[in-house]
């Protein structure tokens, strides 16, 4: 198996918007290829009769009360946002979809 | 955008094919919060105030079930008649588009909440009421989406933007999606079913109290899939027109579909599987997004939620909860007011139902309660295209009138006056009367004086009466009614002037 590279990090991360510094680019370049490398041992086990996994810890019925809880401030929204107007997000136009 | 087929007239399409029709029909439901945070459903809030990590899926936010959602999922699920889930899963449906943050809309896939129901539905045909099962594919949760306004370009529609704004105050709002399996042999009445069956499921909904659906707000929305084929042939290509968003255009969509389809058919054409959009203006779809090759979504299970596994004694309290079903209710309460079905029909197609019924509960008879209801404020509320309910008319309203009227101190066409004033915004009952000066002339004298003068004005008819021509007393009630601009009681003036003349009916 490839490992990943600092180049793929950066990438990952632009599609994230994280920004990251150049030193942890090669940091969590090192520590995701060992979380790729581990996942992909389990496909040298993974026989036809063990069921695909969807989630690793067996529990069920997680629940929040309907309760109305504060969210985040729009000012602050809009700061983060690449591009904002009349308060909203600022899009690119969307071809052939409607 | 394509040029609108022809179309074939109804009765004929009708005459050589068999409609099929399926309906997805989405409702957002009436949490105090989202699906997944605790961010307000509230509609109509500032642009992008109603929002928070989660929604806006910023990386490293934690989804977490609404409970209630789920309770409501459950009890619509049982009162349409289906088996729930032993255990389910959320699905991520991935796709392009800004509506959605995070690329992809939380919903479920192949293990729905809900499925396997039914839901029977009574259209009126000339033969009679008559009743049609639509079976129910699946109920299941999602969230909704947010607002995308497109901005720019010379058109204001997404064809030509520069680029668009978007609002996700809605993005997250808990939705049921209900999925009916395919409707077949409804024939001719297929635009009614669908109409009627979505008619039901609000009333099904608002009686479950898990959504208010205010259809004008857009919290129902409806797909109409629709396909023709010849008598005993396999089923033809089925086209799906989105968003239809009234009970009217459910039933308007299907019928102009069904001429459309038919005329390509007729023409040897071939009807494509697409998306189309519907105009609410002109009651036609245009084509939309083709689906010819099959969208790939790319669903697999939401790994930040858990599954739902209700257990059997939390659905059996909630089996509990369900209210009377709306189609019992109103056998119930057609034989408790004594009417035809056709007299029933009349107050269910005017949305008069529940007013009726709570005007009778605040003591008003039963047949007063239904005259107002559907004469006077049905016509005005079908006159201005809106809902009965919001007139601005209440029960309490109504039994108030009564009462002046039953006292003597309202003619009914005051009482119509005093109506509209209220539907004009210019207060309750008292005061109307008293901003508008409405009441009857109840004053003897005051009668007897314009009885004396109308009397004076035509002799030759007083002559007549006197003479025993008891008929001819309407034109001098008419002439008092008139001098009194409608405040006095006809009866009343009616006997006045016999006992004016001497004479007796």
């Amino acid at each position: 198996m490839t490992s990943l590279t600092r180049a793929d990090v950066e990438h990952l991360a632009r599609l994230a918007r994280l920004q990251l510094a150049p030193e942890e680019l090669d940091h969590y370049a090192g520590q995701l290829d060992v979380i790729l490398q581990s996942v992909a041992r389990v496909s040298e086990v993974a026989a036809d009769d063990i069921p695909p996994t969807s989630h690793p810890i067996p529990m069920a019925n997680v629940f929040r009360d309907d309760v109305v809880r504060p969210g985040v401030r729009r000012d602050d929204i809009a700061a983060a946002a690449p591009a904002w107007e009349d308060d909203r997000f600022r899009v690119p136009r969307i071809l052939d979809e409607e | 955008m394509t040029a609108t087929h022809d179309t074939v007239p109804f009765a004929e399409a009708i005459a050589a094919f068999d409609p099929v029709l399926g309906l997805e029909t989405h409702v957002e439901l009436g949490t105090a919060s989202k699906m997944f945070c605790g961010c307000p459903t509230m509609f109509g809030g500032a642009a992008n105030t109603h929002v928070c990590p989660v929604c806006l899926g910023l990386p490293g936010s934690l989804p977490v079930v609404n409970r209630t959602a789920v309770e409501s999922t459950i009890r619509m699920g049982l009162a349409l008649n289906c088996r729930i889930a032993e255990w389910c899963r959320f699905a991520r449906k991935n796709y392009f588009y800004p509506d959605m943050p995070k690329d992809y809309q939380v919903s479920q896939y192949d293990e729905p909440l809900c499925f396997d129901g039914y839901l029977d539905v009574t259209v009126e045909t000339p033969d009679g009421p008559r009743e049609f099962r639509v079976e129910i594919e699946r109920v299941h949760m999602e969230e909704d989406t947010g607002k995308l306004t497109h901005a720019g370009g010379a058109t204001g529609r997404i064809h030509g933007a520069d680029y668009s704004l978007v609002d996700y105050n809605r993005a997250g709002i808990p939705l049921i999606e209900i999925v009916t399996k395919p409707i077949v042999g409804a024939g001719a009445l297929a635009p009614q079913v669908a109409r009627a069956y979505v008619t039901e499921l609000r009333d099904l909904m608002r009686a479950l109290g898990v959504s208010d659906v205010r259809m004008e707000e857009g919290s129902l929305r409806c797909d109409v899939n629709v396909s023709l084929s010849r008598p005993g042939e396999p089923w033809g290509t089925r086209s799906e027109t989105k968003n239809v968003n009234s009970l009217r255009s459910v039933e308007r969509a299907v019928l102009s579909e069904i001429e459309r389809q038919a005329a390509v058919l007729r023409d040897g054409g071939r009807v494509i599987q697409e998306t189309r959009h519907f105009h609410e203006d002109t009651g036609r779809s245009t084509p939309g997004r083709s689906k010819e090759q099959a969208e790939d979504y790319r669903y697999f299970p939401e790994p930040d939620l858990v599954p739902v596994a209700p257990p059997r004694d939390w659905v059996e309290q909630l089996r509990a909860t369900l209210p009377e079903p709306p189609a019992a209710r109103r056998a119930r309460l057609r034989a408790e007011w004594g009417i035809s079905d056709h007299e029933f029909q009349t107050l269910v197609n005017a949305g008069a139902l529940d007013l009726v019924e709570q005007t009778i509960a605040a003591g008003v008879d039963s047949a007063a309660a239904r005259k107002w209801w559907t004469g006077e404020l049905a016509r005005t509320a079908n006159d201005r295209g809106v809902e009965l309910a919001a007139l601005g008319v209440t029960p309490q309203h109504i039994k108030r009138l009564e009462e002046l009227v039953g006292a003597g101190s309202l003619s009914d066409s005051l009482a119509r006056q005093v109506l509209e004033g209220i539907i004009a915004g210019e207060g309750d009952v008292d005061e109307v009367v008293a901003s508008r000066g409405l009441a009857v002339v109840s004053d003897d004298a005051a009668l007897l004086e314009a009885i004396d003068a109308a009397l004076a004005e035509q002799p030759d008819v007083a002559d007549k009466i006197r003479g025993g021509k008891v008929q001819a007393a309407g034109a001098i009630v008419g002439a008092v009614m008139k001098a009194t601009r409608g405040q006095a009681d006809a009866a009343k003036v009616r006997a006045l002037l016999l006992e004016r003349l001497g004479v007796s009916e």
